[in-house]
């Protein structure tokens, strides 16, 4: 961590930037705040541990629109989604420079409340600089330590690599802590019947709030007016009145984005009420590798993206029926 | 025709037709004194890749059955690639209504030109029979519009 | 004082839900929220925090207000029924009653918001004492005593309950709290001598451990609404809202949150007027035909916060419409929370540095 801040301060110092986005120490153990930086006496409060989840990606749409270029922190992932941006023209490649940060999977504080850890008063174990296998959490009713993979967010679990796919420069190591088929859960869904199915996202998205923290912090959600915020149409955005405007909701959001995911799987990491949200992208991005080809969204910045580009033979949609 | 009871569950069908091709198939249908059944509700659209996937989850919301999208073949759009952009849009889409157990039999896509009246008369009735088998849409109608 | 041991406690739930309905926290996956009961359902008393507050009991998340209907030419109006019957809301935290009276102060003032009034007249509040407090909590900070439920909301705990070991004990506070405890009085057994000693003993640990906690000692010095343009012109909101992601997470769990839009739904034969929850960081919050009265999320940030402590106070005789429960700490994704707001000004005295 210590390395990030020298180099963010040489930046800054050297001029090559004017600000830093990154992530500030909150007031609590795990609730760091993504953040800007603009002198070095900000910098003290610049912290990147386990708990730094939130992709800044999303962040550098503002931050292209400011004077001057902006220092940003991705992990592998959140690469992906600046590459997308970039595509997209949302972001401004020459007002970023990025240093591409090592990841060791990044936790969820519900998955350790979750394990009826409370009162949290110290967590360690969680620093870049450790070895991320264990972690101990001292609480007002004594000391428990968790296992760092037990405390992962899902996303991390189906890791898509080390690799960082667009940077200036990278510091730090990354671990790998894929250990499970991205497309698994997916496929087990698909082996229901309709009812079951139904069934299942009944339940998950009954949940569902109305929020948007899902739409707000998706970097695929980069629309200047989302159409569920317009007031033209009752496709309202607050309601939660009946079964239907959440399905509705998830389901044009999920195709909104679709082919253009990354499946950084903020969604469901944000989601308050716990809704795996990232089912129906990688729904969408499994069918998209089927139908049409293997696509990995964010990978580069050029390739043409699969919903906006179409050959002569592609598939009929009554293949839905026929694979079974 | 027989005269159907009132038991009977007719289902509701809103079929976008383009305006080029399946439009003008219907047209040709009806001139020809083709029958389909009566319970399809006919929309047209300029192009099939005007259908927004929400039209399709607006058309289940207010209580249709079934919806089917009609366009020219591939290779004949009016816009010459309209309905390519609309076969991958209707694939993922039914895929993933498929995915939350909405039956797959209750949406479909053909492609139907304006000299196929008799494609679209058939067509009809098939998809009429399918969605009929199927009985209604409880699981994507917006309980509100029920009474 | 009555006792009944935790295995029982289904049989409780049955014999209340025999007369009325009854609404408990309900544990669906991970998450916790109040929900109607049924036989079937998995209950989860100890936690502390459901994620939405107990207040859509009384101030639903959406809720028709007419339905107008549309046939052979002739339109009919037909207003929503107000609550008529009575109901129970099982273990709601002295803090989430707290929140019940900052809505009280919104709804029941004049104009009376009947739909509002009628579901407060015929609901009971059983409240629960915590026992293991975390660290996200402040109720203390607004004067809540976690312990003490009948003293956390004067009025509105109409039976009070603590969880010691492995049993639940009840004391009615109000009438409707001893009717309800009369009426259940077959499977409660009567609470000794000793067991009040040992809630009270229980009382002290816990308020040992409020002690200890991050928050207790946050000082609210400077919100009281005395100098609210000093506030609400201070440069730190510039600083603080920029993680904010705009969404409604913060407002939709929040216990005292009361700000409602009202919309119209077209059936296809008419139209259903709703109202459902608004959030003041929503781009469309209070919405007019002359546009937007804040167009940056900057403003809409502060709104949030000024309300809560300064606006709210300043006309409910410095009643604060925070009562501390956390919910916010726990769930920005963002990480952003009031607590953060009140810590930059504390740190800052409202000047940037």
């Amino acid at each position: 961590m210590q390395e990030l801040i020298e180099r963010a301060k040489e930046l800054l110092g050297d001029g090559t930037v004017v600000r830093v986005l990154g992530w500030k120490a909150g007031d609590l153990p795990y609730n760091p705040e993504p953040a800007y930086f603009e002198n070095e006496e900000d910098l003290k409060d610049f912290v990147y541990n386990g708990f730094c989840g939130a992709n800044l990606s999303k962040y550098m749409i503002e931050a292209s629109k400011k004077e001057g270029k902006t220092l940003v922190f991705l992990k592998p992932c959140d690469t992906y989604s600046f590459n997308q941006l970039l595509k997209e023209h949302r972001v401004d490649r020459d007002k970023a420079y990025i240093i591409g940060v090592g990841c060791k999977g990044k936790l969820d504080i519900e998955k350790i409340k979750a394990q009826g850890i409370k009162g949290i008063q110290k967590i360690t174990g969680a620093e870049i600089s450790d070895e991320c296998e264990m972690l101990t959490v001292e609480t007002l009713y004594g000391e428990k330590s968790v296992s760092y993979k037990d405390a992962m967010l899902g996303r991390c679990h189906t890791c898509k690599g080390k690799e960082h796919k667009i940077f200036d420069e990278e510091i730090g190591e990354s671990k790998d802590t894929k250990d499970a088929d991205r497309f698994a859960e997916i496929e087990k869904i698909e082996a229901m019947s309709p009812a079951e199915k139904f069934a299942f996202f009944q339940k998950e998205l009954s949940k569902c709030i109305r929020c948007n923290a899902c739409r707000n912090v998706c970097p695929a959600c980069s629309c200047r007016k989302c159409v569920f915020d317009s007031d033209k149409f009752d496709s309202a955005q607050k309601a939660n009145v009946d079964s239907f405007e959440e399905k509705m909701f998830h389901i044009i959001r999920a195709f909104h984005v679709a082919g253009r995911c990354t499946d950084c799987g903020e969604c469901s990491r944000v989601c308050p009420q716990g809704i795996p949200l990232h089912l129906f992208n990688r729904k969408f991005i499994k069918d998209i590798d089927d139908f049409y080809g293997e696509y990995q969204a964010g990978e580069d910045a050029v390739s043409p993206m699969p919903l906006t580009s179409y050959t002569t033979e592609d598939v009929e949609p009554s293949i839905v029926g026929e694979r079974g | 025709m027989s005269i159907e009871s009132n038991e009977e569950f007719r289902p509701k069908i809103v079929a976008f037709c383009c305006n080029w091709c399946s439009y003008a198939g219907a047209d040709l249908a009806g001139s020809s004194r083709l029958s389909y059944p009566a319970d399809v509700k006919i929309i047209r659209v300029p192009c099939s890749c005007r259908v927004n996937p929400m039209f399709i989850l607006r058309a289940f919301e207010k209580g249709a059955d079934g919806v089917i999208l009609c366009g020219c073949h591939p290779g004949d759009c009016h816009y010459t690639t309209g309905n390519y952009y609309a076969r991958r849009r209707m694939t993922l889409l039914f895929s993933m209504l498929d995915f939350i157990g909405v039956e797959n039999g209750r949406t479909r896509v053909e492609w139907v030109s304006a000299a196929e009246g008799v494609k679209f008369s058939q067509t009809m009735n098939e998809f009429v029979e399918k969605v009929r088998s199927l009985g209604k849409n409880v699981r994507l109608e917006d309980l509100r519009c029920r009474n | 004082m009555y006792k009944i041991a935790k295995e029982n406690l289904q049989t409780l739930y049955r014999e209340i839900a025999k007369n009325q309905e009854l609404f408990l926290p309900e544990k669906v996956g991970e998450q916790v929220n109040f929900a109607p009961y049924r036989e079937e359902l998995e209950t989860d008393l100890t936690v502390l925090k459901t994620v939405k507050s107990p207040k859509d009991v009384f101030f639903p998340q959406s809720e028709n207000l007419y339905t107008c209907v549309e046939k052979d030419r002739k339109i009919t109006i037909k207003p929503e029924k107000l609550q008529e019957q009575k109901f129970v809301v099982f273990g709601m935290r002295p803090c989430d009653v707290k929140g019940v009276q900052v809505l009280d102060k919104v709804f029941l003032a004049d104009p009376v918001d009947t739909f509002y009034a009628a579901r407060r007249e015929h609901g009971t509040i059983v409240s629960l004492a915590c026992g293991e407090p975390e660290e996200t909590c402040f109720c203390k900070v607004f004067g809540v005593d976690c312990t003490e439920p009948e003293t956390a909301a004067e009025g509105l705990v109409d039976v009070a309950a603590w969880f010691v070991e492995d049993t639940l004990y009840l004391k009615a506070v109000t009438e409707k709290g001893t009717a309800l405890l009369e009426a259940v009085k077959d499977v409660l057994t009567e609470a000794e001598n000793t067991d009040e000693a040992k809630v009270e003993a229980q009382k002290e640990t816990v308020r040992a451990i409020v002690e200890k906690l991050p928050y207790t000692h946050l000082s609210l010095e400077g919100w009281n609404g005395d100098d609210m343009m000093e506030r609400f012109n201070s440069p730190v909101w510039e600083e603080l809202y920029h993680p904010c992601l705009a969404c409604g997470t913060c407002t939709f769990v929040c216990p005292t949150c009361q700000c409602y839009d009202i919309k119209d739904y077209d059936t296809g034969h008419g139209i259903q007027r709703y109202r459902c929850w608004d959030s003041c960081m929503y781009s469309d919050f209070t919405m007019m035909a002359h546009g937007n009265n804040r167009n940056s999320q900057m403003q809409r940030f502060r709104q949030r916060f000024m309300h809560k402590l300064v606006y709210f106070p300043a006309n409910n005789n410095g009643m604060y419409s925070c009562v501390g429960c956390g919910r916010c700490v726990e769930k920005c994704p963002s990480s952003l929370n009031i607590v953060k707001v009140i810590k930059a000004f504390e740190k800052q005295g409202g000047a940037k540095e």
